[in-house]
């Protein structure tokens, strides 16, 4: 029999737990033992239950749960928190605890030899019972100090590993360890219980509390490398951010969309890409939040759903903005095309927001998407998770065909890039600069489109005024330069026309 | 009506679960003679007793009664630590006997 199993190429059950089948290209090892290994508090209970617990809701397979450490009882009510019923779930036949969680004066006399016999025998009777096709052992580390012979455990552990794979069952094994990057588990379990292994961690990177999932190896099949950042919903249990697991095969699309101004729309050479990441980049009161509420008019107007998030402003300063500007936000909430949703980026991680976002999106099933700012974002998180969330929605909002703008805030009044631009500023398809432009005394603005991937754009820097109207976006500065660079200085008319002048005799030349 | 009540857990016929069974049987003999009701339970045969009493060991010896409730795990080579494990000391006068084998 081990002969034929040997010749087949190993499969995968998906666990169902969200993101991470797709980092594991499909799941744990069908048929195999894989061990989860993290520190206290990484979530390795949560994991081994959810294995079970989707598996019962997704796939319809029963499963056995054999607790070494919290009871039965305390299993059922905690998880009760995540919307798991185990107790209509056992009575249905379709979960069955192996309880071994220790009693409290529970340190039994030794006297000669023993095994695990007993163990396996029951994980045996309740996977009969119930039919089950998982197996979820939690945690492996406590039998080590109910026993005094460590070396006869670690051979029992094994022969209950050949045993669950005699039973074509697959198991998960949750392990302690006692460091974040170190040995992979206390007491070597992993020599002798997997082929696989799972690190869960849970770091405090920057003051925030950081989850990764790592799958450290997976024998005879493969998987993608790396942590991948994870969180903890309410709903879902744990949720997997599969960063580099996203893959690049969205369609690009040629169709264009407004930018809700026209004389923007020629700037970027016929408007946004129907399917495109915008950030627009500018001081504070340059008209960022301006050019998000004209983005949205100019979706609505076409009778395109929107989703406007804002993380600086209160829904009625926003709103109080939009009428400023000539934009009833309210009107436009009411007939349904407007969702406006406000909250401040500290009261959650971003991994949440990341969450939520998702769902707001799934829910209302926008065409157009507006940030504002995300900056503010920035403010909660890590470059690294910062970075990590941009992408992560970046690929979701493209894989949803949705235009997603994004402002950022730059922290000099005149010129400069903000840390947001530099982050993300090659994950975006178009980039447009507003900047303060100092002249004879006078704060005047600037409009530059930097970058419009997959088409013309006007390369000039033209200037912009704000009315009761929005925006206006005028001719070009002929006689400035040194906008972008933050540093403007007048030329002489004479020179720019010698200077351009200059250039075409070298065009020519070339040509 | 005995007093002791005695439960030994074993998962099928092993050398290890006969020797269990015979060195408890020589005890039970010895010590407890005429004072003691003795059952064995094959995990193997009834499992769902094992989960009742959450063996995870075998074989594992249950002392039901007299209370307190007593386990030992092992094939029960070592006298001295079951007639410890078990509480025995106490009762009758092989508290003696013991202590002249010494």
């Amino acid at each position: 029999m081990s002969g034929n199993e040997n010749q087949q190429p190993i499969g995968k059950i998906e666990t169902g737990i969200e993101g991470f089948d797709l980092v594991s290209e499909g799941g744990v090892p069908k048929g195999r033992t894989t061990l989860v290994a993290g520190t206290a508090g990484s979530a390795k209970t949560v994991f081994a239950i959810q294995f079970l617990a989707d598996g019962i809701r997704k796939a319809d397979e029963s499963g056995v749960f054999v607790t070494f450490e919290e009871t039965p009882d305390d299993i059922r009510r905690n998880m009760l928190s995540f919307g798991w019923d185990i107790q209509r779930w056992e009575a249905e036949g379709k979960w069955a605890f192996v309880d071994v969680s220790p009693e409290p004066d529970d340190r039994p006399i030794e006297s000669g030899d023993y095994d695990l016999g007993a163990l396996i025998a029951r994980i045996e009777h309740a996977v009969r019972k119930t039919d089950a096709k998982r197996v979820s052992l939690d945690s492996i580390g406590a039998v080590f100090s109910r026993f005094s012979d460590a070396g006869l455990i670690r051979g029992e552990l094994f022969r209950a590993a050949s045993a669950l794979r005699r039973m074509g069952v697959t198991a998960i094994v949750t392990g302690e360890r006692t460091h974040e990057y170190g040995d992979i588990c206390r007491h070597g379990v992993e020599e002798f219980v997997a082929d696989n292994v799972i690190i869960l961690r849970n770091v405090l990177d920057e003051e925030k509390r950081r989850r990764t999932v790592e799958i450290l190896k997976f024998r005879g099949t493969s998987h993608d490398k790396g942590e991948f950042p994870f969180t903890i919903s309410s709903k879902k249990g744990i949720v997997v951010i599969p960063l580099s697991g996203i893959r690049l095969d969205q369609r690009s699309s040629n169709v264009r969309i407004s930018t809700g101004r026209e004389e923007l729309d020629e700037m970027c050479g016929g408007g946004y890409f129907r399917d495109s990441i915008i950030l627009v980049s500018g001081a504070t009161g340059t008209g960022k939040t301006l050019m998000g509420t004209e983005f949205i008019s100019g979706g609505t107007a076409n009778g395109e759903k929107c989703l406007l998030l804002a993380f600086e402003e209160s829904r009625d300063q926003l709103f109080r903005n939009a009428a400023g500007w000539g934009i009833d936000f309210e009107a436009l909430e009411k007939k349904g095309l407007l969702k406006v949703v406000s909250t401040y980026p500290e009261t959650a991680s971003l991994e949440d927001h990341l969450l939520w976002i998702k769902e707001a999106i799934e829910e209302f099933d926008p065409k157009l998407i507006a940030f504002d700012s995300l900056s503010a974002l920035e403010r909660v998180s890590s470059v690294k998770t910062f970075r990590e969330f941009v992408i992560a929605i970046s690929s979701f909002i493209k894989k949803k065909e949705m235009a997603g703008l994004f402002t950022a805030v730059t922290p000099n009044l005149m010129g400069g890039t903000s840390v947001t631009e530099t982050h993300i500023s090659t994950i975006t398809d178009s980039i447009i600069l507003l900047r303060y432009v100092e002249m004879f005394g006078e704060m005047r603005r600037g409009i530059t489109v930097l970058k419009m991937r997959g088409s013309m754009h006007d390369k000039q820097i033209r200037e912009y005024t704000i009315d009761g109207n929005g925006m206006h976006i005028g001719k070009a500065f002929r006689n400035v330069t040194g906008i972008i660079s933050g540093m403007p200085q007048h030329v002489a008319t004479g020179e720019v026309e010698r200077i351009s002048g200059l250039f075409e005799e070298s065009d020519r030349r070339a040509g | 009506m005995p007093e002791f009540v005695l439960r030994l857990y074993i998962t099928g016929r092993t050398l290890r679960s006969e020797r269990a069974i015979a060195n408890l049987r020589r005890l039970c003999e010895e010590e407890l003679a005429g004072q003691y009701g003795l059952e064995i339970i094959d995990l193997l045969e009834r499992p769902q007793l094992g989960e009742d009493e959450k063996i995870l060991a075998t074989p594992t010896l249950i002392k039901n009664l007299p209370s307190p409730l007593r386990r030992v795990i092992g094939d029960l080579s070592d006298t001295e630590k079951v007639i410890l494990g078990l509480d025995l000391l106490p009762c009758a006068e092989s508290q003696s006997q013991q202590g002249d084998e010494e």
